[in-house]
């Protein structure tokens, strides 16, 4: 599987997404700097975290006027497979190609720590190989993830099951003690609605090792490689001349 | 009177804040810290920000006056209007 991983300025959860996609999983990870103007050819793109354009004007504002995301638009309409992770995932809101927006957290805090997950939809590439309603431990490590929708888009997120993850509890529950952030409804993911495109705050490739205090994370890159069926190695397009 | 023809420059002041009702969390921690050195009587603190823009009144017919120029890009970029309202003036 070749998988591309967005590099803007300020990016800084590239490398370690690319280790676990490379070393843990074994496939092709490349770079796509941000200044690219196709992503074809992938199996999967992801936008990693960060601080792209130092989170200048909002978090993801900028990054959303790259080139590279002009083509994801493309790639996306196309229904490619599309992962956002904490900045990205910012990116691919203020982007419009997942719906709503990230407001500073509620208390104002910067919060880095662990958090649980409920699954809420299992028919994506990047939660097909869990349960519905597992929990997942996975980190945290934002400012700006309290998440909003206003009414009419919080009725379309339900009606069209674009709910992918919730905070919660160890046990499942949705509590307001379990919520880090203050998202409206919990909400720590979304889905684009035929579920090809997901963005979330918690970080996966920060728990896919047991080295790492969680191995929960890598569920989620597991279910990448159960939904997209691998195609051969792309074939040299000229010899090397020994 | 101005010249006919020559662009003119022009100052737009942009202010972006959250909209009422939506938790603005930097504002109540300035307000905090208002209250901590002793400065009271702040009931309430609106955070955003501030944006100057040099532009070249031109006027293209094609792309609008100054101010819808400048709704555009409040509208497109400036401001998240999901979250967020703006208020400008030209000078």
């Amino acid at each position: 599987m070749d998988i591309g991983i967005i590099v803007f300025p300020g990016s800084n959860c590239d490398a370690d997404t690319h280790h676990v996609v490379r070393d843990v999983l074994g496939h092709r990870a490349q770079y796509v700097w941000h200044e690219e103007r196709t992503l074809d050819g992938l199996d999967a793109v992801i936008l990693p975290g960060g601080f792209a354009h130092g989170d200048y004007l909002r978090a993801g504002a900028i990054a959303a006027t790259s080139p590279v995301v002009r083509a994801l638009r493309a790639y996306a309409a196309g229904g490619g497979v599309t992962l956002g992770i904490c900045n990205g995932f910012q990116v691919l809101l203020e982007a419009g190609l997942l719906p709503g927006a990230m407001r500073p957290n509620a208390g104002g805090e910067f919060r880095c720590e662990y958090v649980r997950i409920r699954v809420e939809r299992t028919d994506t590439p990047f939660t097909c190989a869990l349960a519905p309603g597992q929990v997942l431990r996975l980190p945290i490590a934002h400012a700006e993830g309290n998440y909003y929708a206003d009414p009419p888009t919080h009725r379309a997120l339900l009606a069209g099951r674009q709910i992918a993850f919730r905070y919660c509890d160890a046990s499942g529950a949705i509590l307001p003690g379990a919520n880090p952030n203050g998202s409206h409804d919990a909400i720590a993911g979304v889905a684009s609605p035929s579920g090809a495109m997901v963005g979330l705050m918690p970080h996966p490739e920060r728990a896919s090792e047991h080295l790492l205090g969680s191995e929960d994370g890598r569920l989620i890159f597991e279910s990448l490689a159960r939904w997209v069926t691998p195609r051969p190695p792309a074939t040299r397009d000229r010899l090397e001349v020994r | 009177m101005t010249d006919v023809g020559r662009p003119e420059a022009r100052t737009v002041r942009i202010v972006v804040t959250l909209k009422p009702g939506v938790l603005d969390a930097p504002g109540q921690a300035i307000r905090q810290g208002l209250d901590a050195l002793g400065h009271g009587g702040v009931r309430a603190v609106r955070a955003g920000k501030y944006f100057e823009l040099e532009m070249a009144d031109d006027g293209h017919a094609d792309d609008g006056g100054l101010e819808e120029r400048v709704r555009k890009m409040c509208e497109g970029f400036l401001a998240n209007t999901l979250i967020e309202e703006y208020r400008y003036d030209i000078v």
